[in-house]
């Protein structure tokens, strides 16, 4: 199942007479030239792109949510954009309550040396549910669950969506929402209670605990080592 | 606040024979001047433990050359930095795997009180999980201040008395709850006090 591994070289789509990167100065907080990769994807997808925001030099795209994941597939595998490396998957909740809360994606292309921001709005009232990428980068997995974990925001197709950075049956809510009290919803002495009820060594999902499974896919030297007795980590 | 103080060591006062005492403090001498420290870094606080132990300030020279990595080696667990809720259960564990003779030191303000953090996943205070001999205040404590809480360590260890009935008491949490302390008077501890009581609890 492994694939070879290929290394993505910094620019190499751009071609061997391209400038060297150079930090750019005096970068206007709106205007300026859009990413490439923001024209074709209105050329490709029309109406579905929602919007195209220059803000400090970076590239915003705002893609309705049902062809997110047809967009995000096609930035991934066009052999014109490229973009191989997902850095980031986060939300913004507005203090205004009418403003509808985004999700965002940070997509990179090493091979064309781009940035681009696409993003989902989630209208107020409605369901917090946009498209899981889990299937066109697998680093989505941890960073979905992450943006569920601190927004309640589902990402559907997302292979086991659990919260990651509180404990898995924590009740109070999402913490970074806009109506989640800072110091959270239960008292002290109730929180220290469910905390310690937790079991520390009852964490592991089966999927975690199905290690052995998973032993056909290991590169070949480590399961020699397997095999010949070594203790894959205590 | 709602603490009662802990009960005075019941000592039998008189009965002491000039054997026991000798022997108490052979073995008081012994035990502080060879506590085997186990780290317990969670946060900044632990960088500032590493100074401690590193060549300037030198915990060897109070008989903690040895870091102990497990518990079940360990005398003193130190808690260097701010424990949050999904950590309490855990450290929870490690102290009760530690073997008696066993001593707790808090080290910075947020492993003591939970520090500037007064939010929803630290725990604001140490000390509603494990009991605490030593509170190192500081944010981070100065290795000097570590040195010092662990001298004042060091003398309680050579206080003890072997004769008192309640020197290994080990505080076993309610089994229910898992709180050794009660609960209204962890609210009570852990109310917002200084800038924080003016954070708005809808958030909004
Ligand atoms: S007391 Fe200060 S230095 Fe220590 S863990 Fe807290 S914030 Fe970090």
């Amino acid at each position: 199942m492994s694939t070879p591994f290929t290394p993505y070289v910094a620019g190499s789509a751009l071609g061997g007479d391209a400038a060297a990167p150079a930090t750019q100065r005096h970068v206007p907080l709106h205007g300026g030239d859009a990413n490439p990769s923001a024209g074709a994807l209105v050329h490709q997808f029309g109406d579905a792109i929602r919007g195209v925001h220059v803000v400090r030099g970076e590239t915003n795209v705002l893609v309705a949510r049902e062809r997110l994941l047809d967009v995000v597939r096609w930035l991934h595998a066009e052999p014109s954009q490229r973009y191989e490396y997902l850095s980031d998957v986060t939300a913004v909740e507005f203090r205004d309550p009418e403003q509808p809360i985004e999700v965002v994606w940070h997509l990179r292309s090493i091979a064309f040396r781009r940035f681009l921001r696409v993003k989902v709005e989630l209208a107020p009232g409605g369901p917090l549910e946009v498209p899981s990428v889990w299937e066109v980068y697998k680093s989505a997995d941890w960073m979905e669950r992450e943006c569920y974990d601190m927004f309640g925001i589902r990402f559907a197709g997302h292979p086991d969506l659990r919260r990651i950075l509180m404990w898995e049956d924590y009740r109070e809510g999402y913490p970074l929402r806009k109506d989640f009290p800072l110091r959270g919803r239960f008292s002290r002495s109730e929180q220290l209670r469910q905390a310690l009820a937790a079991d520390p060594e009852a964490r592991y999902s089966m999927e975690e605990l199905s290690v052995a499974d998973a032993f056909e896919d290991l590169p070949d030297d480590m399961r020699r080592r397997l095999r010949a007795g070594e203790k894959a980590g205590e | 606040m709602g603490l009662t103080p802990r009960p005075e060591p019941a000592l039998p006062s008189g009965q002491e024979s000039w054997v026991t005492t000798k022997l108490d403090f052979l073995v008081n001498w012994a035990r502080a001047n060879s506590l085997w420290p186990m780290p317990f870094g969670t946060a900044c606080c632990a960088i500032e433990f590493m100074a401690t132990a590193a060549s300037d300030f030198d915990l060897a020279r109070f008989g903690m050359e040895r870091m102990s990595f497990s518990p079940r080696q360990a005398d003193v667990l130190i808690c260097a930095g701010r424990v949050p809720f999904k950590l309490a259960p855990i450290l929870r564990r490690i102290w009760q795997q530690m073997p008696q003779p066993k001593w707790a030191i808090s080290m910075g303000a947020c492993a003591s009180s939970g520090g500037m953090f007064d939010n929803y996943a630290v725990v604001q205070g140490i000390d509603t999980i494990i009991p605490i001999d030593v509170y190192v205040p500081g944010c981070p404590p100065r290795p000097e201040g570590l040195l010092y809480g662990i001298m004042l360590l060091q003398e309680k260890v050579k206080k003890e008395r072997a004769a008192d009935p309640t020197l290994r008491n080990e505080m076993d949490p309610d089994p229910k709850s898992q709180l050794y302390i009660p609960p209204s008077v962890i609210d009570e501890l852990s109310e917002p006090f200084g800038n924080s009581v003016h954070q708005t609890r809808s958030g909004l």
